[in-house]
């Protein structure tokens, strides 16, 4: 991959476009990765000029459709981060367990790996009758993917293998059907899922919850729109409920940090 | 030897490496200048969730501090910094890091192409990167790129490498400004400040 063939001013002019032809503002995403993404896709469907790449985003309804999955970065696993998952399964979900309803949103899930994860810690738990996971993205085709619940057989020993390191006591294999490459999961577990499209730079807060995750998306932000997003998963979660992120996102530097307060060593902080 | 950096100064060093690189940064640690005048940045292939192992053997060989890089952090003069396993690392223009969970490289996250040209982009010619001992053609990309844009490329060589196949792969790709022996390198690096 060339990383010199498009520059600066030309990623600034494609992300214009994008947010007046289509309504997505990536204007604020952090600037080197936004960039890789392009120019990678650039290269990847061989473009030839950067004037037919402009042209072909701005007018191709189903090219902008492809532009939306590979510049966002959907790569993600289940049971990420195994220590994240144990001091969920020990320390939060334990707590909200004693309400008489729990609403988790997972923001940013992509094909939903995550969700399918934090619905098996609850099931059990024996709280998943009692839960509601709003799992949301701002990519419609990866939600898709996400709803069949149909991950690749491929990856599933490493995930059995996080299964087993974060506290799970039940035969993974359990929770699945194996259909040739694909892994299908128990419907008991997306039943308690509500998908939808959802755009943390432009829309706004749609209910209240006790648990957001947002796992590794924030990293793709720069600093004022990470600010932004927590503001809007402040007014989004309830007094004591907990907000968890990636392995290397904080929200130490945001002007609310003070009013949550860490759990434990993990990148989950509970609301004051 | 005697080719460091033109007319430029050194802005930012990069080092990728692969299986055998650890032997040779626990040799150019204990040597490097206290007084380094730009940032050091380490991409080396390891194991998910091995996090603080890498940092700790480094940080007792040298008296420059050694971070594993955080995300949104500005890069600061004399600091090392590591690609934390299972990310990999860009620069962005106002000199801060980005990490980002992206598909692997060359099998790698962090990959060593994704920080050398990440680094290219930013720091151009006032770049100096350098490949060490590895089993993958991880950097060999990244090193065209640091060449196209007026970087240094140093390269170790591949005679003295524990797995010769990266440097060698890279020295047959890109015509290094230098092929450096291990016992050479923490002068070099010294010999590049401003």
């Amino acid at each position: 991959m060339i990383s010199d063939v498009i520059d600066n001013e030309q990623i600034e002019l494609l992300l214009n476009d994008v947010l007046e032809t289509h309504g997505y503002d990536f204007l604020e995403y952090s600037h080197a990765s936004i960039k890789r993404r392009i120019t990678r896709l650039y290269a990847l469907d061989n473009f030839v000029s950067f004037a037919e790449f402009r042209y072909t985003i701005r007018s191709d309804k189903q090219y902008f459709k492809r532009f939306l999955e590979e510049i966002t970065v959907n790569v993600t696993e289940m049971f990420r981060d195994p220590s994240f998952y144990k001091a969920l399964r020990n320390e939060v979900l334990p707590v909200l367990g004693t309400y008489p309803f729990i609403r988790v949103w997972v923001a940013g899930c992509s094909t939903g790996e995550e969700a399918y994860s934090l619905a098996i810690v609850l099931k059990e738990l024996n709280l998943l009758g009692k839960s509601l996971i709003y799992a949301t993205d701002i990519n419609p085709s990866v939600l898709e993917k996400a709803k069949k619940g149909m991950f690749s057989m491929n990856y599933l020993k490493q995930y059995s293998e996080n299964y087993i390191q974060s506290g799970g006591i039940k035969d993974f294999s359990s929770y699945y059907t194996a259909n040739y490459s694909l892994a299908k999961f128990d419907e008991s577990l997306n039943s308690k899922m509500i998908f939808s499209t959802h755009n943390l730079v432009s829309d706004h807060s749609f209910n209240e919850f006790q648990l957001i995750m947002c796992r590794n998306v924030l990293i793709y932000f720069d600093k004022d729109l990470q600010h932004k997003v927590f503001n809007l998963f402040d007014s989004s979660i309830e007094k004591l409920g907990y907000l968890a992120l990636g392995s290397k996102e904080s929200l130490e530097f945001w002007a609310k940090s003070k009013e949550y307060k860490r759990v434990k060593l993990e990148k989950i902080w509970r609301k004051l | 030897m005697a080719q460091t950096i033109g007319s430029t100064r050194c802005e930012a060093l990069v080092i990728g490496g692969s299986a055998g690189s650890l032997d040779v940064l626990l040799e150019i640690f204990p040597d490097l200048s206290p007084n380094i005048t730009f940032p050091i940045i380490l991409v080396i292939h390891r194991k998910a969730n091995n996090e603080s192992l890498l940092s700790d053997l480094l940080r007792n060989r040298t008296i420059l501090p050694v971070s594993e890089a955080e995300e949104k952090e500005i890069l600061q003069p004399g600091q090392v910094y590591l690609a934390p396993s299972d990310y990999h690392l860009l620069i962005e223009q106002n000199r801060s890091i980005s990490l980002d969970y992206s598909e692997k490289i060359n099998y790698s996250r962090p990959a060593i192409d994704v920080t050398f040209q990440s680094a290219a982009d930013i720091f151009g010619d006032k770049l100096v990167c350098i490949l060490l001992s590895g089993s993958n053609a991880d950097g060999v990309e990244g090193l065209k790129t640091v060449n196209n844009l007026g970087g240094i490329v140093v390269i170790q060589n591949p005679d003295t490498a524990i797995m010769p196949y990266m440097p060698q792969q890279a020295a047959l790709n890109v015509k290094p400004h230098v092929l450096l022996h291990s016992f050479e390198m923490a002068k070099y690096i010294n010999k590049l400040n401003n």
